[in-house]
């Protein structure tokens, strides 16, 4: 049966203070701090296009995927058009296609990718909407 | 078949129909978005100091030498540093080789009779597995924070940048999301497929590793397959963090039933064998120095008893001592 004493009780308060610490440090981080979620800006280019290559719930949830697929079949297939399920056919192209809408990285992609903490490698080459030299 | 973990896979299955059903299809997103989490965090909070404060509540009068190593004696005998420490110091080393690498577990053998020999070995799967397990679900654990602060700090960006180092695939993969899941699948085969570690598993060892292995399978799903709106889902759960409640629409059924599991297993945590968490800092058998010979230790239950001495006695009763003949020390 358990005693009232706490035994060893300064290294056993240390130990649960310790742990209470680590557990309520999101409250703690975030004290005071509103951050509400980010609305990707659209460019009055691609507000005007209003359709981008696939739908936007797609496009929400998969365009990292599709910009994958895009990658291998250009790059290494040599294939550079991308027929959409409605018909319309696109270039496979980050800065052509992609970028020529979403002119505004800071604004579009930045927005989201820095709330959830993602750091893709696509702008380690395509640096800043430059255009391909065709 | 084995009842135990029948029980327990069913257990998990009906956790997961309770989530899809309640959050997706009937649409309690904010029970089971908010409510469900703040109570799993008070219960596990709760339920976890209450177990440790109970633990330093019992009295450890002595020093438990279960240790395999040889103890500090004469001089010319060299004695085992970390694995029987006779200082503080060896106490401390002896428990960050415990706690971070499982010393325990690394000294596990197993037996056989082979050409009616008695054959003892080492048998290091368990510890493999186990490390394996623990580290990648501490990594898990801790990526998820970026769904929890705003903005994400250096060490999560860190971590995620050295987790995904092999940049396959977009999603890039976690590396340490398939090891959890790996592991964890390895060890429940282990308890299944193993006549001896079936005979000993209860429904009590089955339930949190099935528990587990549908937190990363639903994890994982999200991530690479039934792909969810991660804004959306960091809305949630930074909401939680912030006390800025939202439940924006459109998240899938699926993160639900991810969260949801999550919620159980932390409700369930405080009350199971999970609380070798606390529990490893607590053992009498790790956490002191086999000092026995060294220094007098007393047992702190010991009742005061009132000690009637034979002077006393004979003081009292030395009147019908001397009538009934008896004899005295003292004359009367």
């Amino acid at each position: 049966m358990a005693s009232k004493i706490l035994f060893d009780k300064g290294k056993v308060i240390a130990g649960i203070v310790i742990f209470l610490a680590l557990l309520t440090f999101p409250f703690i981080y975030n004290l005071g701090k509103a951050a509400p979620a980010p609305e990707p800006e659209l460019t009055p280019k691609a507000k005007a296009a209003k359709v981008c290559v696939r739908d936007t719930e797609y496009m929400n949830k998969e365009h990292m995927q599709l910009l994958d697929v895009w990658r291998d079949t250009s790059v290494r297939e040599g294939k550079r058009i991308y027929v959409s399920p409605n018909g319309t056919a696109y270039e496979m192209s980050l800065s052509n296609t992609c970028l020529d809408c979403h002119s505004n990285k800071a604004e579009f992609c930045d927005r989201c990718h820095n709330y959830a903490s993602v750091d893709p490698y696509c702008w380690d080459c395509h640096i800043d909407n430059p255009k391909e030299a065709q | 078949m084995n009842v135990n973990y029948m029980f327990s896979l069913v257990a998990v299955l009906v956790l997961i129909l309770l989530a899809y059903a309640g959050a997706g299809a009937a649409g309690f997103t904010t029970f089971f978005g908010v409510f469900i989490p703040y109570l799993a965090l008070v219960i596990f909070i709760g339920g976890f100091v209450s177990r440790v404060m109970d633990w330093a509540r019992s009295p450890v009068p002595y020093r438990i030498p279960t240790t395999a190593g040889q103890q500090k004696t004469l001089p010319w005998i060299s004695y085992s540093y970390t694995d029987n420490p006779s200082s503080n110091a060896g106490v401390v080393l002896r428990m960050i080789l415990e706690v971070l690498l499982f010393r325990s577990l690394f000294r596990n053998t197993t037996v056989e009779v082979k050409d009616q020999k008695l054959i003892y070995r080492l048998e290091k799967w368990l510890w493999l597995f186990a490390l394996a397990f623990h580290y990648s679900f501490l990594t898990v654990v801790i990526r998820h924070l970026r769904f929890f602060l705003e903005p994400t700090p250096f060490f999560i960006v860190w971590l995620e940048k050295l987790d995904g180092f092999l940049q396959l695939g977009l999603p890039g993969i976690f590396l340490s999301g398939f090891v959890l899941l790996a592991a964890t699948l390895l060890l429940l085969a282990r308890r299944i497929f193993s006549p001896k570690m079936n005979y000993i598993s209860l429904a009590s060892d089955y339930f949190p590793l099935i528990l587990i292995i549908a937190i990363a399978a639903t994890g994982l799903l999200m991530r690479y397959v039934a792909k969810i709106d991660v804004t959306a889902a960091k809305e949630l759960t930074l909401g939680l963090a912030t006390f800025r409640l939202a439940v924006p629409e459109g998240i899938s059924g699926l993160f639900y039933i991810h969260l949801f599991l999550v919620c159980v297993l932390l409700i369930y945590f405080p009350f199971s064998k999970l609380m070798h968490l606390g529990g490893i800092f607590m053992s009498p058998t790790r956490n002191l120095a086999n000092n026995s010979r060294a220094v007098r230790h007393v047992n702190p239950w010991n009742y005061p008893v009132d000690v009637h001495t034979y002077e006393e006695y004979e003081d009292e009763f030395r009147e019908k001592m001397v009538e009934a003949g008896l004899p005295v020390e003292k004359g009367a």
